[in-house]
């Protein structure tokens, strides 16, 4: 099964190395979202909550755009058949599509941060790094997780991009609570957030609640 | 003919309008003004019960959805199906009386205070996404079988839902339990159990009455069918004789 999840991961990563039809274009369309927050709020640097509550969303919606093309080279051609008549389980499909998506999103974040670190935040980031990089990461998984199966969920359907963002957004909203509230304290300053372990943990519970969730019903998904 | 969810259904109907009008007899001469909020706050015993019901039924539905890919029976996919879609309705009347005692009780329309509401709020939206989802698939299996794990995903997504939101609420304004249950003195604690007894009657003569409506358009359409097709055969074999 991992073996059938790493070629199938493979597979993906070569194809968005190749075309740059996710990854690039998360990273695009963030940076242009911290210029509409800096017109929008009219503001030439954001610290605190709002710091926070700005990086989350953009994150965000950063992501529906990979959630909503994170099917798409199976989708044309009819090339999901193929993958499905494959004697492989289920599981290291959806595996190995939350693992792109999940890459996709370090990479995103990877531009991300420093960009908006460097455009709009005003209190230096370089005390908080691990702290960050635990809220990252713990977030990005659940997003993946989501994201997988939000888009298997959608992309059998006439509208699959309005399923995507109606449906992945509610479902995050947790997440955003979480980490918003984590980053928060990193972004104004004072360096010892003291519920930092607390919204650690609910982004731990979401992730594993999410990923096993997702794992039993992927099953029902992409048949016949 | 009504089917197996059609039976007993003017039972149910009659029940649950005895148990409204119980409930409602208690909320307005038996329960006693709140000393706090005055008359205002009988609307709890409307909202509170409609709350409570419509996420039990999310979370039933959820229940009848696993139930559904286990078996694969198409009955519990129409039945998880309708639980959803009453509790949207029933959704639609919380958001509504919790607006109203927000307004009453607190002068503004809407409060980001209310963890319970606010959560409410979120599992709403997400759950008004069944429908684009359900109707945006023609392939009935696939429709059902799609419909299901939505079902059984937002149902995992409810309770984790109303933690986070009760954490982000419980940083910023400490709360006390006491508004929606805990201390209840005993006649308004009467008055709210019946409430809620009468309004899961409702409830569930809603969710039957829904099921039968809904089979018996089925059933139209597959005689009707076998009619058209009968029709078609006479005329064909007319013609050939």
């Amino acid at each position: 099964m991992i073996r059938a999840a790493l070629a199938i991961l493979r597979k993906d990563l070569r194809l968005e190395l190749r075309t740059g039809e996710s990854a690039p274009a998360m990273v695009l369309f963030s940076l242009i979202v911290f210029v509409l927050f800096h017109f929008g709020l009219d503001r030439d640097t954001l610290e605190g909550d709002l710091a926070s509550g700005v990086l989350w969303v953009t994150i965000l919606l950063a992501a529906v755009l990979g959630v909503n093309r994170l099917f798409a080279s199976e989708r044309e051609g009819a090339a999901i058949d193929g993958v499905l008549m494959a004697p492989i389980d289920r599981t290291a499909f959806f595996l190995a599509k939350a693992a792109a998506l999940f890459l996709y999103l370090v990479a995103l974040e990877l531009v991300a941060l420093p960009a908006f670190a460097f455009l709009l935040l005003s209190p230096s980031l370089t005390g908080a790094l691990p702290e960050l990089l635990a809220i990252v990461l713990l977030a990005d998984i659940g997003l993946a997780a989501v994201g997988a199966l939000v888009a298997a969920l959608a992309v059998e359907t006439r509208t699959r991009e309005l399923i995507v963002p109606l449906m992945l957004l509610p479902l995050l909203v947790p997440v955003v609570i979480a980490a918003a509230a984590a980053t928060e304290p990193l972004f104004s300053g004072s360096q010892a957030p003291d519920d930092l372990g607390t919204w650690l943990g609910v982004l731990s519970l979401y992730d594993s609640v999410f990923v096993l969730v997702s794992i039993a019903v992927f099953d029902f998904l992409l048949e016949d | 003919m009504a089917g197996p969810h059609g039976r007993n259904l003017r039972w149910w109907a009659l029940g649950s309008a005895a148990l409204m009008a119980a409930a409602l007899s208690l909320v307005f001469f038996y329960a006693p003004n709140d000393a706090d909020q005055g008359f205002i706050q009988k609307i709890f015993y409307v909202h509170v019960p409609m709350a409570i019901v419509a996420l039990g039924g999310f979370v039933a539905a959820g229940v009848m959805a696993i139930k559904h890919l286990r078996t694969g029976d198409r009955v519990w996919d129409l039945r998880s199906y309708v639980t959803i879609h009453i509790s949207i309705i029933l959704g639609v009347g919380v958001l509504i009386t919790g607006s109203i005692w927000a307004r009453a009780s607190w002068g503004k329309w809407w409060v980001w205070e209310e963890p319970v509401l606010v959560s409410f709020l979120i599992v709403f939206l997400l759950y008004c996404v069944y429908y684009p989802l359900r109707f945006s698939i023609e392939d009935p299996g696939r429709q059902g079988r799609y419909s299901s794990v939505f079902a059984v995903v937002a149902g995992a997504f409810v309770p984790l839902n109303f933690m986070a939101v009760r954490l982000a609420e419980s940083y910023t304004h400490p709360r006390v339990l006491s508004q929606t249950g805990g201390s209840l003195p005993g006649e308004q604690r009467l008055t709210f159990i019946v409430a809620i007894v009468a309004m899961t009657a409702l409830f569930v003569t809603l969710v039957k009455l829904e099921i039968t409506a809904k089979s018996a358009a089925m059933r139209i359409k597959r005689l009707r069918a076998r009619m058209e097709r009968a029709a078609e055969e006479r005329e064909s074999a007319l013609v050939a004789g």
